[in-house]
């Protein structure tokens, strides 16, 4: 039998923390992730069985939906990206596909991302440096799809003032977490 | 430039990725299609000093593709739709 260790996006045993200030950024390897898409012509009926699922309306343009046993993130017109903990792990996938059925097609995406979460003071002009999105603007439960370090992201901001999640492509955690640590380094 | 994306509000041009005339949209049914359908489609463009509907990617948001009219004199830009809406529009998809 193999005797394999699980590695976090960085490579490691355990999950990065860096420190900056009162600043902190936070490795995530806790995240199990799936993408919905609507089928065509599904889209409706679709719209209704992730309310049923989520336990409120899936999440419109810009937008994501927090603090619940799954999040959801709006990544484009009949599209989710469906979070949960390490609870569902592996299995979010079919859990999501089994209450959707065939209104939508659902795709395993925890290997694909990495996820690193902002939390403390200081949080504005860190992002102010990594991407040009208006994260003033930003309230809890706004989400944007941008590019940091030239990387296709998401940033979901939990409390405008001090917690912020990002996800990023898995294959350049590296790249991502040099990215965030040297623009908390530059601003704070 | 900025370009308002009709669902995301007005974005910096540098997230898009230019791809050119929206007439690409409108591809020869390839059933019925003559070579001189695919001469045209694949080749012959209009090149106006004036508005221009040209299709733009935003690679750097959402992913989705837009029609944006845009006057290829002064850059303005009058009108941002969602490709595939203006593609239903004319028939295509569902």
């Amino acid at each position: 039998m193999h005797d394999l260790q699980p590695i976090t996006a960085l490579g490691a045993a355990e999950p990065r923390v860096d420190t900056v200030g009162t600043l902190s950024c936070h490795e995530v390897t806790t995240l199990a992730l799936a993408s919905v898409a609507a089928r065509l012509g599904q889209e409706a009926a679709c719209g209704k069985k992730l309310r049923a699922f989520l336990g409120t309306d899936a999440p419109g343009p810009a937008k994501a939906v927090l603090s619940q046993l799954y999040s959801a993130v709006w990544m484009g017109p009949e599209q989710w990206m469906i979070g949960g903990d390490d609870a569902a792990g592996e299995l979010l996938a079919d859990i999501v596909k089994s209450k959707l059925g065939t209104t939508a097609s659902v795709t395993e995406q925890s290997d694909a991302w990495c996820c690193f979460d902002l939390s403390g003071q200081g949080i504005v002009p860190v992002m102010e440096l990594l991407c040009n999105i208006n994260i003033r603007a930003m309230q809890s439960g706004d989400a944007q799809r941008t590019s940091i370090h030239h990387l296709g992201c998401f940033v979901v901001c939990g409390d405008p003032g001090g917690f912020v999640r990002i996800l990023g492509p898995r294959a350049s955690a590296g790249s991502l977490h040099h990215a965030i640590v040297t623009a908390m380094k530059s601003a704070l | 430039m900025i370009i308002n994306h009709p669902l995301l509000g007005p974005r910096d041009s540098a997230e898009f990725v230019y791809l050119g005339d929206a007439e690409l949209i409108d591809r020869p049914d390839p059933e019925t299609a003559s070579p001189e359908d695919w001469y045209e489609y694949g080749y012959l463009r209009d090149n106006p000093a004036g508005l221009h509907r040209e299709l733009w990617w935003h690679e750097g948001g959402d992913r989705s593709w837009l029609v944006v009219t845009r006057n290829t004199m002064t850059h303005e830009i009058t009108s941002v739709e969602i490709a595939r809406d203006v593609a239903r529009k004319m028939g295509r998809s569902s």
